[in-house]
């Protein structure tokens, strides 16, 4: 199957694959998280019962969509030594802190809360159990602060020096964690993991209002989502513009191959709109192009010159078809999130949000919108490194493992099977709980754990009053 | 940087604490898993299950805490031990991600037949299997050459891994039937009963084994263990691994629920103390020393103060957890 590749090309397959499963599962329960904790204060704060019931309702998928989080996440902190042993020894030092911080702050604090908040409701009483999901939505965004800082690292160290071993070490903390282009890539992430939420909330929400206009559930959940396209998609280009000012700054070549610009221009650069890059030649084919827009999204000046690949040394170059291609869909995305944001903006207006067809029918559409843009999105900033494992600095093949390559490729196709076989089935257990639209006195994910503790007092066991909603 | 006490050996115990947490946690989820085909009842498996799916995942964490916290403390240690277990490794994650998804999934497939049931005990017997000989074979060494590991990819693989195996396996199914012991009842607590027994002879019989065989592996640890004066700390061990096995018989004989489970981890924690004897000062055996895997001192107190504040806290909220689900688990249509 895979004859003829070497181990590092398989270990970069392998760790593009598990780590491409993995982050459509924290993508979902970051939003999904911050979701149910807005849900339950509201429930608690107004006591309708469609808040409580929208909170069982998701927090059944969250269940399933947090397991898979958790078991694919465990191989990717594994395969950092299995696969990548000499990126372990030389980058330990500086980004296993990191990580470390990211178990001890994040993942404790989301293991240990998220008992609770799936079946604690009856045994703790309110105010407790929103605490609990308060702490589980705030370890999501905690983990996020801490992998992105390590990736962010990578991407752009700082505060390091190298010691006799060939070592990275920390020169300074606070640089190395607050390193140039984490604070864009942060917020650019997190609104991603909000988006991919409110697009996979509104398009369950539009399905069902397709069947019924008046079923409480799916019109407040599909309002909430479409608020938050319409109110965060544009911030959301705004700040990955800004991410990508940063990337001119620190990474230029991984904008040069974002734009497809192989050559420079000295009097403006045009923008590349489609095109064929052919890294062989070193130029994109069949172009479509805008004159001197690049410069002046890049630049804010029209005549502004920008560089080209041919200014950097071939063996440093990413590689430029996947990630001008990535960039595109991912951005192409981003606008349509915001297209479909201004048309339920306008449907509101209207005061047709919850019968006007083809938004919700558009709404359905852009269900995977979000995952697709956030992969695309991982594809342009990881293969935009290449070929650097830590940009500038330490090279992918001089990072890998000293493995046989069907050592490698015997775990790759293990992998495949064992992610195609488990993660499909969770998917197809999320829809088929999508596929009913919450109800009345919706139940969380299991009414027969609370089994009491013998001699203690029920909490107020009341879930669903009936006086309102 | 000799010294007794200096903070990579402090980092020494620290990871040794979070690998320890997590075999004792993670060790009686594992251990249903494997007694899971044991208990065919469809009702009996709900209610095994039930007992850990609140914890399960807090268990969890402690694996990851292990293995980030060695890539952070001792980053040589870990580039050359991960590509020496390549293959236990990843079969221990295949095994962690079939175990992990069963407590979800379930409870959500409409057949009859529960596949995810098969995939929970399938996933938890082939993890630790997996972490057992993971365990043989660091014992055995590894072949080092500068930074890297340079040996095979099966050189994990011998009849002493086998025992390790086998005997985690064992050590596993021990906790989890006296965690059953403490958390159910009825019939289901006394099934529990009658595998303890056996299982506690299981296990005594695997500790002699994996002793008896462990000093043939390299001088080294036969005259850690066997030449004066460290007789005088290392004879304890099996003197306290006697009075807890007749502490664990009588409880187990007199049926003090609540008693068995915590004795196993005792029974566990003189073992791993036997292992950190015979494996001192090394952390890849016979080749690579605590001091000469530690990462740089800034590295490791940055960590120790994050360790420091955060470690009391996580053991504290994640108690209060258990605290949360204490008490015996009933079938749903037992309990009032």
């Amino acid at each position: 199957m895979f004859e003829g590749w070497d181990a590092v090309v398989l270990a970069r397959a392998q760790f593009a694959f598990t780590m491409s499963f993995h982050i459509v599962f924290p993508a979902f329960s970051i939003g999904l998280a911050s979701y149910l904790a807005v849900l339950e204060g509201l429930w608690l704060w107004t006591g309708r019962e469609v808040f409580i019931n929208l909170f069982n309702y998701w927090l059944k998928i969250f269940a399933i969509a947090f397991g898979m989080g958790v078991v694919s996440g465990i191989v990717m902190s594994y395969q950092f030594g299995t696969n990548w042993s000499a990126f372990s020894d030389k980058t330990g030092p500086v980004i296993g802190p990191l990580m470390a911080y990211e178990v001890l702050t994040a993942f404790f604090l989301e293991a240990g809360f998220l008992g609770v908040m799936l079946f604690g409701l009856e045994r703790v009483g309110h105010k407790l159990h929103f605490l609990a999901t308060l702490m589980v939505a705030t370890g999501t965004l905690i983990s996020a602060f801490w992998i992105l800082s390590a990736n962010s690292w990578m991407q752009t160290p700082a505060g390091y020096a190298i010691n006799a071993d060939g070592q990275f070490v920390a020169a300074d903390w606070l640089k190395v964690i607050f390193n140039p282009s984490f604070p864009y890539r942060l917020v650019h992430m997190v609104l991603a993991a909000y988006l991919t939420t409110a697009l996979v909330v509104g398009a369950v929400g539009a399905f069902h209002l397709l069947r019924d206009q008046h079923l409480a559930g799916p019109r407040v959940m599909f309002s909430m989502a479409m608020w938050m396209a319409t109110l965060v998609a544009p911030i959301q280009i705004l700040a990955g513009d800004q991410h990508g000012l940063n990337t001119l700054e620190h990474q230029p070549a991984k904008v040069m191959a974002m734009e497809g610009h192989y050559q420079s221009h000295p009097d403006g650069a045009p923008l590349v709109l489609f095109g064929l890059p052919d890294q062989a030649a070193g130029k994109v084919k069949y172009a479509i192009e805008v004159p001197k827009l690049s410069s002046l999204i890049l630049k804010h000046s029209l005549d502004a010159p920008l560089a080209g690949l041919d200014t950097v040394p071939r063996e440093n170059w990413p590689p430029v078809p996947i990630t001008f291609w990535s960039f595109r869909i991912m951005v192409g995305l981003g606008f349509l999130i915001m297209g479909l944001g201004l048309l339920s903006l306008w449907s509101r207006w209207r005061g047709t949000l919850y019968e006007f067809r083809p938004l919700h029918l558009f709404a359905m559409a852009m269900g995977p919108a979000g995952f697709i843009a956030v992969l695309a999105g991982w594809i342009t900033t990881e293969t935009g490194r290449q070929p650097f494992t830590v940009y500038g600095l330490l090279r992918t093949v001089e990072a890998a493992s000293p493995l046989a390559a069907p050592a490698v490729a015997s775990s790759l196709i293990a992998f495949v099977i064992v992610y195609f076989a488990v993660f499909s089935a969770g998917v197809i257990y999320i829809l088929r709980l999508m596929a009913s639209p919450p109800h009345h006195g919706e139940q969380g994910p299991r009414s027969d754990i609370p089994a009491r503790a013998a001699g203690i007092t029920p909490a107020a066991g009341v879930i669903t009053e009936g006086s309102a909603g | 940087m000799n010294g007794i006490f200096d903070i990579a050996t402090l980092w020494a115990f620290i990871i040794a604490f979070a690998v320890f947490v997590y075999v004792v946690m993670d060790g009686f989820d594992l251990g249903l898993g494997i007694l899971f085909p044991l208990f065919p009842e469809k009702a009996d498996r709900d209610v095994i299950m039930n007992t850990v799916a609140p914890v399960w995942d807090g268990n969890e964490t402690w694996l990851v805490l292990g293995g980030g916290g060695m890539m952070a403390a001792f980053p040589l240690a870990y580039a050359v031990l991960m590509p020496a277990l390549y293959t236990p490794m990843i079969a221990m994650l295949i095994g962690l991600i079939f175990r992990g998804v069963a407590f979800e999934f379930r409870w959500r497939t409409l057949s009859k037949r529960n596949r995810w049931d098969i995939a929970f005990t399938g996933g938890s017997l082939l993890a630790t299997l997996a972490q057992g000989i993971a365990l043989g074979a660091i014992l055995q060494g590894v072949h080092v050459e500068g930074r890297h590991y340079a040996g095979g990819w099966w050189d994990w693989l011998t009849p002493f891994s086998i025992l390790t195996g086998l005997a985690l396996a064992v050590g596993y199914g021990l906790l989890g039937a006296t965690w059953l012991v403490l958390k159910t009842e009825g019939a289901l607590r006394d099934k529990a009963y009658r595998l303890s027994w056996l299982l506690l002879f299981a296990m005594l019989g695997a500790i002699g084994a994996v002793s008896i065989a462990t000093p043939f592996l390299h001088v080294g640890y036969a005259q850690r263990w066997f030449t004066w004066p460290n007789l005088i700390l290392t004879a304890p061990v099996p003197i306290a691994v006697a009075g807890v096995t007749v502490l664990l018989l009588r409880s187990l004989a007199n049926r003090r629920d609540h008693q068995p489970f915590f004795l196993a981890l005792a029974l566990f924690a003189l073992s791993y103390a036997g292992l950190g004897i015979s494996m001192w000062p090394y952390i890849v055996p016979q080749s690579i020393t605590i001091w000469q895997a530690a990462s740089p001192e800034n590295s490791q107190i940055f960590m120790l103060v994050g360790v420091a504040v955060l470690i009391p806290l996580i053991l504290g909220y994640t108690g209060w957890a258990y605290w949360v689900f204490r008490g015996k688990v009933r079938p749903e249509s037992g309990y009032h």
